[in-house]
C-alpha cells in the first residue's frame, strides 16, 4: 500500500477515535448533569474507587516515600544537603508522585475493572436492555463512574500524600538519624497550600480520564470475550498515557510562571 | 369480523454494515393483539429488526411506525414514549449481574412507573410468580440460576410492567425441549392475559408453532412470505418449505460467505 495512503488511514483513524471519545464524554456529562440521577450507582462507585482502591494506593505511596527518602540521601549527601531531604519528600509527593502514582493505580484497578464490566454488558445486551427499560446507559452506567472517579481520586491522593510523607518520615528518622520533630517541622514549614492544591487537581483530571477511557473501552467493546480483553488493555494504556501527558500540561498550568 | 389496527408497521427498512446489506427494504405489519414470528436463518437480520424498532440500531432509511407514528421522524422524548411501551426479552436473557433477581424485575417499574423501592419488591415477586417462580429466587443473583430460570426471569421483566408490546428474541435458545416448551407456553399466557402484540424472532419450528397467529420469513433482507401460521406447512413457497422441514436442499444457500452483525 502506498506509505501516503497509510499515513492518511492513520491519521483518519486517530482523529476518528478521538471525536468518538469528545462525543462520548460530552453526551454523558451533558446528560447526566441534567439526570435524573441514581444516588446509589454513584455511592457504589465512589466506594469501589474510593475505599476498595486505599490498599494498593497506601502501599504504593508508603514505600514510594521511603525509597525517596532513601534514593535522596544517597545524592544529597555528597553535597552535604541532607536537610533537603523532607522538602523534597512533601514536594515530590504533594505535586507528582502522590497524584501520578496513585493514578496509575487506579487505572490499573479501577479502569480496567470498569472496562470489563461494561465491555461484558455490552456484549451480554445488558446495556440494550437498559434502554428498553426507559433508562439512557449514559445516565446510569457513565456518568455515576466519573463523578466517582473526580470525586474520590482528590480524596486518594490526599491519603497517599500523607502515607507517603509519613514513609519518608519513617526511613529518615530510624535509618538516617533525622530528628522526629525537626523532620515535621521542615516537612510543615516548606509545604505550601498550592503544593496540595495542584496535586488534587491533577488527581481530578487522572480520575476523570480514568473513569472516562475506563467506560468509553468498555462501551464500544465488540466481539465476545476476545473484545472485552481488548477494551481492557486498551482502556489500562490509554489511560495510563493520558495521565502522564495531562500531569506535564496541569504542571504547565500550575508552574510555568 | 372487524380489521384489527395496526400496532406497528415497518416500511423499507434498510440497514447495512460495511458492505454486508443486511436489511434491504423490508416491510412488515403487526397488528394490535397478535402475535407475529418472523423466521430465518441465521444472519438474515432478524435480531436487526427488532434492534431498530427498539432504537438500539439506527436504520439507513425506512419507516418505523408505532401506533401510526414514525419513530424515526419523532423527537426524542416522543420516540422514547413510543418505544415505552417495548418489553423485551433478550436471547440470554440479559440480565443485570450485579443486581438480585427481584431488582432486575423491578427495573422497569422503578425507572419507568417512578414505583418506590418497597412496592416495586412486591410487584417483581407478584410477576415472578406468574412465570412459575417467587419469592425463593427473589434474593438470588442472575449467575445462581440456570439457563431456563434466567429466560423466566427475563420474561418477567418484560411484563412487569404490563407493557402493550412485547418483543422475543429467540426465546427457547439454549434450552432443553421441556423448559423451551414451558418458556413457550409461558409466552402464550403472558401475551393472552395482557393483550398485547407480540414480534418475536426465532428459527425454532416447536417454538413458531406454539406463539404465533402469524408468521413471516425473512430471506435477504426481506419479507419473502407472510401468512396465518396455521399456513405454514402448505405456504406453497420453496423458501419456506425448506426452511420448516429444515432441509440442506432447495434455493436457500446452506453455505455462505462470513458476514458481520447480524441476528
Amino acid at each position: 500500500m502506498n506509505p501516503l495512503a497509510l499515513t492518511g488511514a492513520a491519521v483518519l483513524g486517530i482523529v476518528s477515535t478521538l471525536g468518538g471519545l469528545v462525543t462520548f464524554a460530552l453526551r454523558a456529562l451533558s446528560r447526566g448533569i441534567v439526570g435524573p440521577w441514581y444516588p446509589r450507582q454513584i455511592l457504589r462507585q465512589m466506594l469501589d474507587i474510593g475505599y476498595y482502591s486505599l490498599p494498593v494506593v497506601g502501599l504504593t505511596a508508603i514505600f514510594t516515600g521511603m525509597v525517596l527518602a532513601l534514593q535522596s540521601y544517597t545524592g544529597f549527601s555528597r553535597f552535604q544537603a541532607q536537610s533537603a531531604i523532607p522538602n523534597i519528600v512533601v514536594l515530590s509527593m504533594t505535586r507528582e508522585l502522590g497524584p501520578v502514582l496513585a493514578g496509575l493505580m487506579v487505572a490499573g484497578r479501577v479502569g480496567a475493572s470498569m472496562a470489563a464490566e461494561l465491555g461484558t454488558m455490552r456484549v451480554t445486551e445488558q446495556i440494550d436492555a437498559l434502554s428498553t427499560l426507559s433508562t439512557d446507559p449514559y445516565r446510569y452506567l457513565v456518568f455515576p463512574r466519573l463523578l466517582g472517579g473526580v470525586l474520590m481520586l482528590p480524596a486518594l491522593v490526599l491519603v497517599a500524600d500523607v502515607i507517603g510523607i509519613m514513609g519518608g518520615w519513617l526511613v529518615s528518622t530510624v535509618k538516617l538519624g533525622f530528628n522526629p520533630v525537626s523532620y515535621v517541622n521542615s516537612t510543615f514549614g516548606f509545604l505550601s497550600t498550592g503544593d496540595v492544591v495542584s496535586g488534587l487537581v491533577k488527581a481530578a483530571v487522572f480520575g476523570f480520564l480514568v473513569c472516562l477511557m475506563g467506560c468509553y473501552q468498555g462501551y464500544m467493546s465488540r466481539g465476545g470475550a476476545q473484545g472485552v480483553g481488548t477494551a481492557t488493555t486498551r482502556a489500562v494504556v490509554a489511560a495510563s498515557i493520558l495521565i502522564l501527558t495531562s500531569d506535564y500540561i496541569v504542571t504547565e498550568i500550575f508552574f510555568s510562571h | 369480523m372487524a380489521a384489527r389496527e395496526t400496532k406497528i408497521s415497518v416500511k423499507g427498512l434498510a440497514k447495512a454494515f460495511g458492505r454486508n446489506h443486511v436489511l434491504r427494504g423490508l416491510d412488515i405489519e403487526v397488528e394490535a393483539g397478535t402475535s407475529v414470528v418472523v423466521i430465518g436463518g441465521s444472519g438474515t437480520g432478524k435480531s436487526v429488526l427488532i434492534k431498530s424498532i427498539l432504537g438500539i440500531v439506527e436504520p439507513d432509511a425506512g419507516q418505523i411506525l408505532i401506533d401510526g407514528q414514525d419513530v424515526l421522524a419523532a423527537s426524542r422524548r416522543q420516540a422514547q414514549a413510543l418505544r415505552g411501551q417495548i418489553g423485551m426479552l433478550f436471547q440470554g436473557a440479559a440480565l443485570f449481574d450485579s443486581l438480585p433477581v427481584w431488582e432486575n424485575v423491578a427495573f422497569g417499574l422503578m425507572a419507568k412507573a417512578k414505583i418506590p423501592r418497597d412496592q416495586a419488591r412486591v410487584r417483581a415477586v407478584e410477576t415472578l410468580e406468574a412465570v412459575g417462580l417467587g419469592e425463593p429466587v427473589a434474593d438470588l443473583f442472575p449467575a445462581e440460576l440456570s439457563g431456563g430460570m434466567q429466560k423466566r426471569v427475563g420474561l418477567a421483566r418484560a411484563i412487569a410492567t404490563r407493557p402493550a408490546i412485547l418483543f422475543f428474541d429467540e426465546p427457547t435458545t439454549g434450552l432443553d425441549p421441556i423448559m423451551a416448551d414451558v418458556i413457550n407456553d409461558l409466552i402464550r399466557s403472558v401475551v393472552s392475559d395482557l393483550g398485547a402484540t407480540a414480534l418475536s424472532i426465532t428459527h425454532d419450528m416447536a417454538s413458531v408453532r406454539k406463539i404465533a397467529d402469524r408468521v413471516a420469513m425473512l430471506y435477504e433482507g426481506r419479507i419473502i412470505w407472510e401468512g396465518p401460521a396455521k399456513d405454514i406447512d402448505a405456504s406453497g413457497n420453496p423458501f419456506v418449505d425448506q426452511f420448516v422441514h429444515g432441509r440442506a436442499d432447495g434455493p436457500i444457500a446452506t453455505i455462505q460467505a462470513p458476514q458481520r452483525r447480524a441476528g
